[in-house]
């Protein structure tokens, strides 16, 4: 063996050991969360090591109860309803709009695009409160339409934006011999397009579970009924109406709230990847 | 106008109609009414009240503002620059003959994901509160144990290591372009005897420039609108003597706590022309800096 080969061997040792190292220092938090939660609550900051002398399912227990007798099973509920229309709007508006810019020849269509790109920048702050004031006229505060509504308007243009590239990379031609065999844009959509895009669209679906449901800002200014809090509201009242005396149990339903992004994640993550990836690379 | 061109467009409104209805309900409309709210008083209880640009002109003299301007600009102008470098320097690191690659991306991707939730917040003013495992850690050096969080000195470093905390995905996008570099630049200037640096300087970098202005662009954005890890270190307000008063906090704070709906429009159209003034110096900044394939 050449000395050469051994010390490429090692370095490359070397380089997987640091990974390895500087990827234990960045997920400790998380470690802790977990281990702590699992440890009974006049230990966890006594003992500040990560595996827990006994371990307990007490703090679930008592988080999983809530706040003022609604269990977190309901807000649970509550989250999963409204990612699942999200998606659902998400998939249905965007695709149809993705399908008219990258397939349908119109009057303005650079122009009505180039608009579609610039609000993929434009600050969402900046029309929350007229947005605001709109779902308040029509009596949608404390109801989930707010939240829901504009995902079937195809407002999140970041999607469309994602399946116009995706739609352009597929050949012309597919679309041309439907148009020969007398086919119109609804059908061509339905039965070539949309079945080609399904990559496009499950990342579509990925990223609207993450953001919708690690979305607080929205659901904080439009939801305050107890009874319709999703889990991240109800985090905040647990911990506001706790404090430091229950953090075992606010941990145990923080790490439950991270659970369906982590599963979704470890079912996803190459989807998720390359999602990022070429989305980011041909903007 | 020929029928099948009328055809397109008909067919062109259908499937945009969703989009076109959205775009004028929820971005266009609210704009002009935002802009219009933005020189008023209105607090939702009676009609509004014009007031010309008063607003804006209260903003000078509003500390509260001139606070979160300050807070938000050092979290943007810190933390996304050493956001970027981490992820630079971590996506070059596992680039070249890294053995499984696919799982340390995977791995190093995970606090963007879990990264922006309440829980996630809720676990940093742990870690980082009097109790928490960094004066655990600092114990063991003999350091005396502080409130990060809670010390007004401290708070805001906090928030912007949680930023730098989730480099995965500019990291992702930097490795995929990485990846589209050409071998044989590399082999040819190994060749004309190019050293590693002169390697990186000449090649790896002027290669990868396009994808630094998109990640700075998507991540300064992105930071201007943080909100979440400030509201809840905070407990809804701006943390102690309002040092992690972000600028959307501060916006809450006034349309939702405090009903001034005419100041915070106000705020939030200030909010747009700063983004868009460091989008757009970056757009212009770029001539000079980033390296297009001709």
């Amino acid at each position: 063996m050449t000395s050469a080969y051994v010390r490429k061997k090692r370095i490359a040792y070397a380089k997987t050991a640091l990974a390895v190292v500087f990827a234990v220092v960045m997920l400790y938090p998380l470690i802790w969360m977990l281990s702590s939660s699992l440890k009974p609550q006049h230990l966890i900051f006594r003992d500040l090591s990560l595996w827990p002398d006994t371990v307990t399912l007490e703090n679930y227990v008592n988080g999983w109860r809530g706040i003022s007798n609604i269990s977190f099973a309901v807000f649970f509920k509550n989250s999963f309803i409204i990612v699942l229309f999200c998606i659902l709007g998400n998939l249905l508006t965007c695709s149809m709009a993705a399908y008219a810019f990258a397939r349908i020849r119109f009057k303005g269509r650079n122009l009505w695009f180039a608009l579609m790109f610039a609000s993929l920048l434009l600050p969402h702050h900046v029309v929350l409160i007229p947005q605001y004031l709109l779902f308040n006229s029509l009596n949608w505060v404390d109801t989930y339409m707010p939240l829901i509504v504009p995902k079937f308007l195809a407002h999140d243009a970041f999607f469309i934006f994602l399946m116009v590239q995706f739609i352009r990379g597929l050949p012309i031609e597919l679309d041309q011999a439907a148009k020969v065999d007398g086919c119109g844009h609804f059908q061509i959509f339905v039965r070539i397009i949309l079945p080609l895009i399904i990559p496009a669209l499950v990342t579509t679906s990925i990223f609207t579970f993450i953001w919708t449901w690690n979305d607080f800002f929205s659901q904080l200014i439009y939801i305050s009924d107890p009874r319709k809090l999703t889990v991240a509201l109800a985090l905040r009242s647990f911990m506001d109406a706790m404090g430091q005396s229950a953090m075992g149990s606010l941990f145990a339903m923080s790490i439950l709230s991270l659970i369906p992004i982590f599963v979704f994640f470890l079912i996803f993550q190459r989807w998720l990847i390359e999602g990022i990836a070429t989305a980011g690379l041909k903007g | 106008m020929n029928r099948l061109a009328l055809r397109e467009n008909i067919s062109a409104l259908l499937f945009l109609s969703p989009w076109f209805i959205g775009l004028l309900v929820l971005s266009l409309g609210p704009m002009a009414v935002s802009l219009y709210l933005s020189m008023t008083d209105y607090t939702m209880l009676q009609s509004p009240d014009w007031a010309g640009i008063e607003n804006y002109r209260r903003l000078g003299s509003d500390p509260r503002f001139v606070k979160a301007l300050q807070v938000t600009l050092t979290y943007v102008f810190l933390g996304v620059p050493l956001q970027l470098l981490t992820a630079f320097s971590l996506a070059l690191f596992l680039n070249r003959g890294m053995k499984g690659l696919n799982l340390f991306r995977a791995i190093y991707y995970i606090p963007s994901i879990l990264g922006p939730s309440v829980a996630v917040a809720i676990l940093w003013r742990q870690v980082f509160g009097y109790e928490g495992i960094v004066n655990g850690f600092l114990a063991l050096f003999g350091l005396e144990p502080r409130s990060w969080v809670g010390d007004p000195s401290t708070a805001l470093y906090t928030l912007i290591l949680l930023l730098v905390w989730q480099f995965g995905s500019p990291m992702i996008i930097f490795l995929a372009g990485l990846r589209q570099i050409p071998a044989e630049l590399y082999e040819a200037a190994s060749i004309d005897g190019a050293g590693v640096f002169s390697r990186f300087f000449r090649i790896t970098l002027p290669s990868i420039t396009p994808i630094i202005l998109f990640n700075l662009i998507m991540q300064v954005i992105n930071a201007f609108q943080a909100f979440t890890p400030a509201y809840i270190v905070g407990g809804g307000q701006g943390g102690a003597m309002d040092s992690t008063l972000f600028y959307t906090l501060y916006l809450y704070i006034k349309a939702f706590t405090e009903f001034r709906m005419g100041y915070a429009s106000a705020l939030a159209w200030v909010l747009l022309a700063i983004c868009g003034v460091f989008v757009w110096l970056l757009f212009l900044s770029s001539r000079k800096w980033v390296h297009y394939e001709s």
